[in-house]
């Protein structure tokens, strides 16, 4: 687990800057306690911000709920594929799959359908008190600041993703999926809601039952 | 706007634990089947590729544009393909979308 907190520190890093970037842009929405309860009870960034879009826009809760939900259907297939490395009770594997994060599942990947659970957990830690810390961060410091994305803060959630991505392109098949995943994003994007050209790029991973 | 305000907070806390819940419940401690054994390995590069392009070049309102974070992101993989540190890479993305931003 202490190796897993180890690799998880520059990613905490990542999690309080954007943690800060959601802070601000949620406090005039959401109210202060509202968006700092949420990132610790949520704990789950592109979700949150898909959330806070659509009650900024004026819609209701079951709208904000779905969308937010949308964006984290790709857990389904995440939780599948650690599921066969999780033992013990059924809570127990329930409560562990909480920690369930990108990078945490992607730094935690050992090839060949192995997952390092405790070193995933170990991430996942690393990166909790940052999304936490940079919320009531960016809450307090909403007035002062204007909109994060000034500061470019919107580029970090991609760079980051970025980085898991060039790991992986080095495993045999990857580059052709990740070529099928781009283009099945690109043409979902302009007609399907938000998450789900995410969910339906998964889709791509199809490409190993050929081999 | 309080109440829907709590309403979302509660309901995507509770969607979301039970998302994370679903496989670890639903396949835990036990090989899985063969067909997924292939399928699974290529999740990571399919939802990755997919969550670069939607935060690089999505909006809210279902469209895809070049701005300044395809820019930032550009110069990210730069620094990705030189092996650089990740806290490094991502301050590069960042203060890069900020200057296009600043000068445009």
């Amino acid at each position: 687990m202490s190796s897993g907190l180890r690799a998880g520190l520059p990613y905490g890093l990542a999690s309080l800057l954007l943690g800060f970037s959601f802070g601000v842009l949620a406090r005039p929405v959401m109210g202060p306690v509202a968006a700092i309860v949420m990132s610790v009870i949520v704990f789950a960034g592109s979700a949150q911000f898909a959330a806070l879009a659509v009650l900024s826009a004026g819609g209701g809760a079951a709208a904000a709920i779905v969308a937010g939900a949308l964006l984290n259907l790709r857990f389904v297939p995440m939780g599948i594929a650690i599921a066969p490395s999780l033992r013990g009770r059924s809570l127990g594997r329930a409560l562990r799959g909480q920690a369930l994060v990108d990078a945490s599942w992607a730094l935690a990947n050992r090839g060949a359908g192995r997952f390092d659970i405790p070193f995933l957990l170990g991430s996942t830690l690393a990166q909790y008190p940052g999304w936490v810390l940079g919320t009531v961060l960016g809450v307090a410091a909403g007035g002062v600041i204007g909109n994060p994305d000034t500061f470019g803060l919107d580029a970090i959630f991609p760079a980051f993703f970025l980085g898991l991505l060039a790991a992986e392109l080095r495993r045999p098949g990857a580059r052709a999926v990740s070529a099928l995943g781009a283009a099945i994003a690109i043409v979902l994007t302009p007609v399907a809601p938000a998450g789900l050209p995410i969910v339906a790029a998964a889709l791509a991973a199809t490409l190993g039952l050929r081999r | 706007m309080t109440a829907t305000v709590w309403i979302t907070v509660g309901g995507l806390c509770v969607v979301t634990a039970a998302i994370k819940a679903f496989g670890p419940l639903a396949f835990g401690g036990r090989e899985l089947p063969s067909v997924l054994a292939r399928v699974i390995p290529l999740l990571a590069p399919a939802l990755l590729t997919a969550l670069v392009i939607t935060e690089t070049f999505g909006t809210d309102h279902r469209s895809l544009v070049i701005d300044a974070r395809a820019g930032g992101v550009a110069v990210a993989g730069v620094a990705i393909a030189r092996r650089w540190p990740l806290p490094v890479v991502i301050l590069l993305a960042a203060g890069t979308t900020a200057a296009l931003r600043a000068l445009t």
